[in-house]
C-alpha cells in the first residue's frame, strides 16, 4: 500500500514539475500577448485588466504594412515547395542508393552522410548563389533546404526501403516495367508512411528555420516568419504585447501539426536517429 | 548484379538530388576551404594564406568562441543525456498520465528557437523577471541570468536544454521499448530490484539511444546559433559567443574571409570531435 502511495506521489509531483517548467512559459506567452504595453512592460503573470488579444494581432498584422502577411505567404511557400522538391527528389535517389549495388554506391553513402555533420559552410554558399544569380531568391532559399535535409531524408527513406522486398521490382521487371513505372507506380506509393513522416517533421523544421533564411534571404521583401520575430525584438523594444502576439500567431501551425500528427513526428524523430 | 536492374535502377534517379547536393553544398564545402585563405569581398580575393587562421587564434574575442563553443555543447549534451534518461526512464514505466507527460516534455522541440529564446530572455530578466520574482518569493536574491558573464552561457545552454531534452526522451523511450522481455524476466527470476532493473539493465542496453542523444546534441550543440543569437547576441561582451555566431557578426561586419575561415575551423572542431567520438561509442555498444 505504501509503495502504491509512493508512487502515486512521485506521479503527482511530475504532473506538478511539468506544470511549472512548460505550462508557465506558455501561459506566461499567452497572458502577454492579451496585455496593453504597459502592462506588459512589468513581465508578471498577472490576468490583463482588460483582455485586447484582437486588437493586439490587428496591431502587429498591420505593422510595417502587413509585413507579417508577407511573412506568413513566404514562409508557407518556403515549406510547401521545399518538402515538395525533397520528396520527390530525395526518394528518388534514396531507391538508387538502397537498391544498386556496386563500385560507387559505398562513397555515394558517404558524402551524403557526412552532411548530417558537417556545417554548411556559409558564406561560399553565397558566393555559389550569387554566381547562379539566385541569392535574395526563394527558389535559392528552397534550393539551400532541400540540399541541407537530403542527408536525413535520404536516411529515413533508405531505411523504410530495405523492408520492401526486391521480389517486387522483379514482378514488375518481368511484366515490362522500366525504372521510372516501376517506381512512381509501385514504389514511391509504397513509401507513403515514411513520406508523410518527412513531410511532417520538416514541415516544422522549415517553417521554424531561422538561421538559413537570415543569411540567404535577406531584404525588406524577404521575410520569413522567425524573421519578423527577429527583426521585431529591436523595434518593440516597448511593446512586449506585441512582440509576444507574434510568437503567439507564428506557433500555431506547428502547435496544430502536433495535435493532429504527435505519434508520426516522434516516430520520424527517433526512427532517424537510433537508425543513424 | 544483372544489366536489366542496372537499366532500372539508373543512376538518373539520382541525377536531380545530386546537383542540388553538390552545387548548394559540397561546392560550398570544398571551396571554403580556399576562401578561407582569403581576404575576400565576393566579387575579388587576394591570397592572404593563413593569415585568417592567426587572427583566429590570437584575436582574444575570437579564441573565446572555441572555450564557448565546447563548453556549450559538453553541458548541453550531458544534460540531455541525463534528464533524457531518467524521463525516458520514468514515462516508461507504469503511470497514468503518460501520454500527457509524453507529450508535455516533447512540445517545446516544436516551437521556434527564436520565440523560445525571446520568451526566457524576458523571463530572466534579473528585476523584473518571472524566475528572479519566483526567487524573491522565497528570499533569494536571484543572479543577472544572462547579464553576468560568468554565468550567461550556462542560462542559455539551460533553455537549450529545455527545448531540447524532449527530444532526447523519445529517443530513450523508443531505445527502452526496444529492450527484450526476457531481460526484466531474468531479472525478476535473480530477484533484482528497480535499481538493478536501472542500472543492469536499461542503462547497459539501451546504449545505442544513448550514442544517438550525445552524437546528436554534440552536433547540434557545437553547431548552436539561433538560440544563442536571438538571447544574448554573444554579449555581454563576447561571454556567450560561439564559432557560429563569432562567423555571423565576421559576415556581418564583410570579413568574408574570416567568416569562412570560421566555418573551416567549425568544420575540422566538428569532425575531429564527433567522428572519434562516434567511432568509440559504437565500439562499446553491447549486442541486444
Amino acid at each position: 500500500m505504501s509503495r502504491r502511495l509512493r508512487k502515486v506521489g512521485i506521479e503527482a509531483a511530475a504532473v506538478l514539475a511539468s506544470a511549472v517548467l512548460f505550462w508557465v512559459p506558455l501561459y506566461f506567452v499567452l497572458v502577454t500577448a492579451m496585455k496593453s504595453a504597459k502592462e506588459a512592460s512589468d513581465m508578471s503573470l498577472k490576468w490583463p485588466a482588460k483582455i485586447q488579444l484582437w486588437q493586439n494581432i490587428k496591431d502587429v498584422v498591420a505593422f510595417r504594412d502587413h509585413m507579417l502577411l508577407r511573412a506568413f505567404w513566404n514562409s508557407s511557400a518556403l515549406t510547401v515547395l521545399s518538402l515538395a522538391a525533397m520528396v520527390v527528389v530525395c526518394s528518388m535517389a534514396a531507391f538508387v542508393m538502397q537498391r544498386r549495388k556496386d563500385k560507387a554506391t559505398p562513397w555515394i553513402s558517404f558524402f551524403v552522410l557526412a552532411g548530417l555533420i558537417i556545417p554548411p559552410a556559409i558564406v561560399p554558399t553565397i558566393w555559389v548563389l550569387d554566381e547562379i544569380h539566385l541569392f535574395k531568391t526563394m527558389t535559392g532559399l528552397v534550393l539551400v533546404e532541400v540540399a541541407l535535409g537530403f542527408p536525413f531524408c535520404v536516411m529515413l527513406y533508405r531505411g523504410f526501403m530495405a523492408a520492401i522486398p526486391r521480389d517486387i521490382d522483379e514482378a514488375a521487371v518481368v511484366d515490362g516495367y522500366g525504372g521510372y513505372r516501376l517506381f512512381f507506380t509501385i514504389i514511391f506509393p509504397l513509401l507513403k508512411p515514411v513520406t508523410a513522416t518527412i513531410i511532417v517533421t520538416q514541415a516544422v523544421a522549415i517553417f521554424n528555420d531561422f538561421t538559413n533564411p537570415l543569411y540567404f534571404f535577406p531584404g525588406s521583401k524577404n521575410v520569413t516568419v522567425q524573421l519578423t520575430l527577429y527583426n521585431f525584438t529591436s523595434q518593440f523594444i516597448s511593446q512586449w504585447n506585441l512582440l509576444f502576439t507574434d510568437i503567439l500567431l507564428i506557433t500555431i501551425p506547428p502547435l496544430v501539426l502536433f495535435i493532429f500528427f504527435n505519434k508520426k513526428i516522434v516516430a520520424g524523430m527517433t526512427t532517424g536517429s537510433v537508425k543513424g | 548484379m544483372t544489366k536489366v536492374f542496372k537499366r532500372i535502377y539508373t543512376y538518373k534517379f539520382l541525377l536531380p538530388a545530386a546537383i542540388v547536393y553538390i552545387v548548394i553544398f559540397i561546392v560550398p564545402t570544398v571551396m571554403s576551404f580556399f576562401f578561407s585563405l582569403t581576404r575576400w569581398t565576393l566579387q575579388d580575393w587576394d591570397f592572404i594564406g593563413l593569415q585568417n587562421f592567426r587572427t583566429f587564434f590570437e584575436e582574444p574575442s575570437l579564441t573565446i568562441g572555441f572555450k564557448n563553443t565546447l563548453i556549450y555543447a559538453a553541458v548541453t549534451s550531458s544534460m540531455k543525456v541525463v534528464f533524457g534518461l531518467l524521463l525516458g526512464v520514468f514515462l516508461t514505466g507504469k503511470i497514468r498520465t503518460k501520454s500527457y507527460l509524453r507529450s508535455v516534455v516533447f512540445f517545446p522541440t516544436l516551437v521556434s528557437t527564436i520565440a523560445v529564446g525571446i520568451a526566457f530572455s524576458m523571463m530572466m530578466h534579473p528585476t523584473m523577471g518571472l524566475l528572479n520574482q519566483a526567487l524573491a518569493q522565497l528570499g533569494i536574491e536571484g543572479p543577472d541570468w544572462l547579464g553576468d558573464t560568468r554565468i550567461a552561457l550556462l542560462s542559455v545552454a539551460f533553455v537549450d536544454i529545455w527545448k531540447g531534452v524532449g527530444l532526447a526522451t523519445v529517443i530513450f523511450i523508443a531505445g527502452i521499448m526496444a529492450i527484450p522481455e526476457e531481460y526484466h524476466e531474468a531479472l525478476q527470476i535473480d530477484g533484482g530490484n528497480a535499481w538493478n532493473k536501472f542500472w543492469n539493465i536499461i542503462v547497459p542496453l539501451s546504449r545505442p539511444a544513448t550514442n544517438a542523444v550525445i552524437i546528436l546534441s554534440f552536433i547540434g550543440g557545437l553547431r548552436s546559433f539561433d538560440l544563442i543569437w536571438s538571447m544574448t547576441k554573444g554579449g555581454p561582451g563576447f561571454a556567450t559567443d560561439v564559432i557560429a555566431s563569432i562567423i555571423y557578426k565576421q559576415y556581418q561586419g564583410g570579413f568574408y574571409g574570416l567568416a569562412t575561415a570560421g566555418n573551416v575551423i567549425l568544420f575540422l572542431f566538428v569532425t575531429a570531435i564527433v567522428y572519434p567520438l562516434s567511432r568509440y561509442l559504437t565500439r562499446t555498444e553491447v549486442d541486444l
